[in-house]
């Protein structure tokens, strides 16, 4: 799970890093994609990989459509003033959520278990996708890189992220480089969903999770550092499946977030901050 | 008149009207405006540290939730009367308000919003995992026999509606007159211009914890006052949701004023009791109610009026 983690750590990251914004309905962008994924995959009449393609190319573009929406009617008109944005990125989280439960939960079967639907990929074995997941995610990832350092776009997104004022003095469009950030942070994390719905179900709440998560990859590996959030989501996503052998999930849920809670305190600039 | 007469008297008439409210309404907005009573409290104390003192917290629901379980385990286990166990859900929470700010108060802005979301969070987890002795998600019942308070029921009616109002009340003069005081007003400095201040020889680290433990305080009583009132502990008021609430009825209601959260916590209360008449999607609601506050009015209803015709209101 360290890859599908990685990649929604990464969108939450990035959005940190250019816009100073932190987004706590990065979770429900997530949740988003993965229902999106099962109405595509439900009501398209294709072969189930074909579908589930649609599905991977299809749901990243909605979500990301989602949050530019947000970015330009919400967002911009606070002047991306941090503690406003927290605030209305919660507002935009209870927003989405009840989205989701109204329009998905509330499904033509919603007391007998509505949540059971899972999206068969049969020509895989159960571990060969999940192989085939790593494999999506880390290139995912690394298209994300290459965009980054070796693209125009992504060298306007890293002048942004390091002086806003001498960007915008260059010519730069601001509030459209920041639109596409949040465009592309959110369409991480649904392209992170679809590639983990198979596995996991789509359910209005799935949020949460990934969204406590990749909070902590993110703080782990320093507010705003891209490598440091890969390493961070590698070593806890790995380190998750070994604590939670040791403790019971939920002790395991506690020592993480004390944990962030203390590297927050003592170490404000993560442990990997650094070196980014 | 002068201006400390008229701003007592103001709030004064406002509690006779809460007061008498109690001999108008019928038993259901009776119960309601007991609830929001007791919500206000909690949302007065998160007034003070985010308001007044500019710390935007995430974790509040923490507080409430202790004040809910100190006051419903002794009870529960031990066998503990009404009084000391109130009494020790308001200690707990500005014991544990003190604790978090030691280490949360190392931080600021963002950082201070997300550690303290953490331990709110960690703190559910908490109670999650000893269930055994916390009854977990399902909660427990309070005995109706330790609801008696002083010979009064306080599962019946106008008992509840007194005790509220007696809570309410009290709140509500201390806040103003901790507003109105010297260290108020510090307080307010340290929102407006910290490293002014501090030249000025204030120790902000040490306003913004006596800030922090007093809206713990506030919260705990809440918590416990909301337990003892209603008969019901549970972990559901340990999420999130339980310290998005109270940020939301300030920003309604005007960070900053004494009377904000009360007007706050009324309005959403029936906004969400009304559209519920109509779609199950009060989440939605609260969400909208979010975004809408922070883009057109973040100064709230009081903030935006005490900015246009009172500029006296406290």
């Amino acid at each position: 799970m360290a890859a599908v983690l990685a990649l929604t750590a990464v969108g939450l990251s990035l959005v940190f890093g250019v816009m100073r914004v932190v987004n706590v309905a990065h979770g429900e962008f997530y949740m988003i994609g993965a229902v999106v994924a099962w109405f595509v995959t439900y009501y398209l009449p294709f072969p189930p990989a074909l579908a589930w393609l649609a599905a991977l190319i299809i749901a990243p573009l909605a979500v990301a459509l989602i949050a530019a929406l947000a970015d330009t009617l919400v967002l911009k008109r606070l002047n991306y003033d941090p503690e406003a944005t927290i605030v209305a990125t919660i507002g935009l989280l209870y927003m989405l959520q009840q989205a989701a439960l109204t329009f998905y939960g509330s499904d033509a079967r919603p007391v007998v278990a509505p949540f059971q639907w899972r999206i068969q990929l049969p020509w895989f074995g159960y571990s060969g996708y999940k192989l085939f997941v790593v494999l999506a995610a880390a290139i995912i990832l690394v298209a994300v890189w290459v965009f980054m350092t070796r693209t125009k776009a992504g060298l306007v997104m890293r002048a942004t992220q390091v002086d806003r004022e001498t960007a915008q003095a260059f010519g730069i469009n601001v509030d459209r480089v920041y639109a596409g950030t949040f465009a592309l942070g959110g369409a991480l994390a649904a392209a992170a969903a679809v590639l983990i719905v198979p596995i996991q179900q789509a359910h209005y709440l799935m949020g949460h999770d990934p969204l406590l998560l990749s909070f902590i990859v993110v703080i782990i590996g320093g507010l705003g550092s891209i490598r440091g959030t890969l390493v961070a989501a590698l070593v806890i996503g790995l380190s998750d499946g070994v604590i939670s052998m040791f403790f019971s999930p939920t002790l395991a849920k506690i020592i993480a977030t004390l944990l962030v809670a203390m590297v927050l305190v003592f170490r404000p600039q993560g442990l990997f901050g650094a070196r980014a | 008149m002068t201006q400390g007469a008229k701003i007592w008297g103001l709030h004064l008439l406002i509690l006779v009207v809460v007061f008498a409210a109690q001999f108008v309404l019928p038993s259901y907005h009776m119960t309601n405006l007991a609830r929001i009573m007791v919500l206000a409290v909690f949302a007065m104390g998160y007034n003070i540290a985010f308001g007044y003192t500019g710390l935007l917290s995430l974790g509040h629901a923490l507080f409430f939730a202790a004040g809910f379980y100190a006051m419903g385990l002794p009870i529960w286990h031990l066998g503990w009367l009404p009084l000391p166990a109130l009494i020790a859900g308001l200690m707990v929470g500005g014991l544990l308000a003190g604790a978090v700010g030691l280490l949360a108060l190392r931080t600021a802005g963002v950082s201070f919003m997300i550690v303290t979301l953490m331990f709110a969070q960690a703190g559910y987890l908490t109670l999650l995992y000893l269930n055994t002795w916390t009854g977990g998600d399902e909660g427990f019942v309070v005995a109706r026999t330790a609801r008696v308070l002083g010979g009064l029921d306080l599962a019946t009616d106008t008992p509840r509606f007194m005790a509220a109002f007696a809570l309410f009340a009290c709140a509500m003069l201390v806040c103003l007159w901790l507003v109105r005081s010297p260290l108020g007003r510090v307080m307010v400095a340290m929102r407006e211009n910290e490293e002014r201040s501090r030249m000025l020889g204030y120790d902000p680290f040490r306003i913004k914890l006596i800030a922090l433990i007093v809206s713990g305080v506030y919260a705990g009583a809440a918590g416990a006052a909301y337990g003892m009132l209603f008969g019901y502990v549970g972990a559901t008021f340990a999420t999130i949701q339980y310290s998005i609430l109270p940020m939301l009825y300030v920003l309604l209601g005007g960070a900053g004023t004494v009377l904000g959260p009360f007007l706050g916590a009324l309005l959403m209360f029936y906004l969400i009791d009304i559209t519920s008449g109509y779609t199950d999607a009060y989440l939605f609601v609260v969400g909208a109610a979010l975004v809408g506050l922070v883009l057109f009015a973040p100064k709230g209803i009081l903030g935006t009026l005490r900015e246009r015709i009172a500029p006296w209101l406290p």
